[in-house]
C-alpha cells in the first residue's frame, strides 16, 4: 500500500504572526507565515495546519490574506482552523487557496453545520478537531471526554461516540488533540488515538505531546494515525521533517522523501 | 519556430481550488501565457489551453456546469484543444458516477465513476476513505504529460470516488490503495488526473507545466 503516512507541521497565528516563533530560521522570518510555510516545504512537510489562536473577527480577514499569500508560493495542501464557524467562513478559506478547514467548537455547538458544509464543499475539506481529556472520575475504563473551546468548556461528549457521529455527519477527517499530553513532551495519547483510528473510516491526524522523534512513529505504529502533527519539536530546530522521515522510513513506514 | 503566447482558461463554475491552479499556473508559466477564471463560453473557446478543475460532490457538479451551459462547451472544446481535467474535472468526463445516488456526466470517455469500498482492504489494515494524502502514481505508458516526471512519483490525493473506464486503452496511470485505480486517463486531447498537481509540489508543478506545453497530441 502506497499511501504515505503524512507530516504535518502546525503553526499558531495571531493577527497575520506566527507565534510560540521559529527559532530555527533566519530571525526576521520567524515570525512570517509565508517564510515559515515555504521552509517546512522545502523540508518535505506533507501539509501545513495554520491554527489562529484569537479566531476574532479582524482576526479571520487577516487569516484569509494569510491563506492568500502563502498559497501563491507553497504548492502543498494547506489546512486552516479557529474561528470557522459559518459556510461562507470555510468558502473564504478556500477560495483563498486552503485544500481543508478544521472545525472545532462548532461542531459541538451547532453539529448540522458539519452536515451542511460536507454537502456543500466535500467531505474532503472538512477536518473536524476533536480535543480530548482523560476523564479521571472514572475508576476502571479510562474514559476520555470532549473539550471545546480552547479545551476550557467540558461537553459531556464521549471522544469516541463524538468522533463516530461527526463522521457519520460527513467529517473527511478527524484531527485528535490530547490536551493532557499538550505541551508535555510525553508523547500522543496512543490509547485514545488508536481506539478512535480503529473505529471511524475517515484518516486520523494526531495531535498533542510530541517530544521526541520516536513518538511520532509510536503515532502511527501503536496510535494507527494516519498523519501526525507537531508544532514545538520543528519549531525549536530539534529536528527537521526530513529527519522524521528518514527514521520512519528505516522502521518500515511509508513516507513520502 | 515562432513561440506563441499560450492562453489558459480555468472554467469557473463555482466549485473549488480555482485559486490554487490559477496560483501555480501562473508560477510555471511567468510571462509566457495569460491565465484566466472564467465561465464565459467565448473566453474559454479562444483559449489554447483548457482546465476543468473541481471539488465537492458530482451533483453540484454536473448541475452548475448545465446552469452556466458549459457541458456543451467542455464537450467543445474536447474535439480541439488540450483540455486537463482535475480530480472531480476528470470524473465530470466520464459516462456516470454511483455518487449522490447515480448522476449522467459529460460522456467524453466512456466509463463509470465508483465509491471505495473499505472491504476491498486485503491485508487486513484498516485503510481510511477518503483516500487523502501523497499516493505513487504508475504511469502506465509514455505520453508528453509526464515529461520530466519520476516513474511511481507521489502526488496529492483527496477523494473518495474514482473512474473505471470501460476501455483500459485509456488508462495513463495507476494508483493502488483499497483498489488499483485509473489516477491518470486520456484520449486524444484529453488528459484528466484524480490527483491535484497543484498541491503536489515540485511534480504537480511540472505535470501543468507539461500541459502548457503540450499540443494535444499523444
Amino acid at each position: 500500500m502506497a499511501l504515505a503516512k503524512r507530516i504535518i507541521p502546525c503553526l499558531d497565528v495571531d493577527n497575520g504572526h506566527v507565534v510560540k516563533g521559529v527559532r530555527f530560521i533566519d530571525i526576521r522570518y520567524a515570525g512570517n507565515p509565508v517564510e515559515v510555510a515555504k521552509y517546512y516545504d522545502q523540508q518535505g512537510a506533507d501539509e501545513i495546519i495554520f491554527l489562529d489562536i484569537a479566531a476574532t473577527h479582524h482576526n479571520r480577514n487577516t487569516m484569509v490574506n494569510m491563506v492568500e499569500a502563502v498559497a501563491s508560493q507553497v504548492f502543498i495542501p494547506l489546512t486552516v482552523g479557529g474561528g470557522i464557524h459559518t459556510t461562507d467562513d470555510i468558502r473564504n478559506m478556500l477560495n483563498a487557496g486552503a485544500d481543508k478547514v478544521s472545525i472545532n467548537s462548532a461542531a459541538v455547538t451547532n453539529p448540522t453545520f458539519i452536515i451542511k458544509a460536507a454537502e456543500k464543499f466535500g467531505s474532503q475539506c472538512i477536518v473536524v478537531a476533536i480535543d480530548v481529556k482523560i476523564d479521571t472520575k472514572s475508576s476502571e475504563e479510562p474514559q476520555w471526554e470532549v473539550f471545546i473551546h480552547g479545551g476550557r468548556t467540558p461537553t459531556g461528549l464521549k471522544a469516541v461516540e463524538w468522533a463516530k457521529e461527526v463522521v457519520s455527519y460527513g467529517a473527511g477527517e478527524i484531527l485528535l488533540t490530547s490536551i493532557d499530553r499538550d505541551g508535555t513532551k510525553s508523547g500522543f495519547d496512543l490509547n485514545i488515538t488508536r481506539a478512535i483510528s480503529d473505529t471511524v473510516s475517515v484518516p486520523v491526524i494526531a495531535s498533542g505531546g510530541v517530544g521526541k522523534l520516536q513518538d511520532l512513529i509510536d503515532g502511527i505504529k501503536k496510535g494507527k494515525a494516519d498523519a501526525v502533527l507537531a508544532a514545538s519539536i520543528f519549531h525549536f530546530g530539534e529536528y527537521s521533517v526530513q529527519d522524521v522521515k528518514h527514521q520512519m522510513l528505516s522502521q518500515g513506514i511509508e513516507v513520502r522523501l | 519556430m515562432k513561440l506563441f503566447m499560450r492562453q489558459v482558461a480555468i472554467i469557473d463554475y463555482g466549485m473549488g481550488n480555482l485559486r490554487s491552479v490559477h496560483k501555480a499556473l501562473e508560477r510555471i508559466a511567468k510571462n509566457n501565457a495569460i491565465i484566466k477564471i472564467t465561465s464565459n463560453s467565448k473566453q474559454i473557446l479562444a483559449a489554447s489551453h483548457v482546465i476543468l478543475p473541481g471539488v465537492g460532490a458530482i451533483r453540484d457538479c454536473i448541475r452548475e456546469l448545465q446552469r452556466l451551459q458549459l457541458d456543451h462547451v467542455v464537450c467543445e472544446v474536447a474535439k480541439q484543444k488540450p483540455l486537463l481535467g482535475i480530480c472531480l474535472g476528470m470524473q465530470a468526463l466520464l459516462t456516470c458516477s454511483e455518487e449522490n445516488g447515480g448522476i449522467n456526466n459529460l460522456g467524453l470517455i466512456r466509463g463509470n465513476v465508483c465509491r471505495f469500498d473499505i472491504q476491498h482492504s486485503t491485508n487486513g489494515e484498516h485503510l481510511k476513505v477518503p483516500h487523502m494524502g501523497w499516493n505513487r502514481v504508475n504511469q502506465t505508458l509514455y505520453h508528453p504529460m509526464w515529461n520530466n516526471i519520476d516513474q511511481n512519483s507521489y502526488f496529492y490525493f483527496a477523494h473518495s470516488y474514482f473512474a473505471t473506464p470501460n476501455e483500459a486503452l485509456v488508462i495513463a496511470a495507476t494508483t493502488s490503495y483499497l483498489n488499483t485505480f485509473a489516477s491518470a486517463i486520456y484520449k486524444e486531447n484529453i488528459f484528466a488526473v484524480q490527483f491535484h498537481p497543484e498541491k503536489s509540489q515540485h511534480v504537480g508543478l511540472q505535470l501543468l507545466k507539461n500541459f502548457l506545453d503540450w499540443d494535444g497530441q499523444s
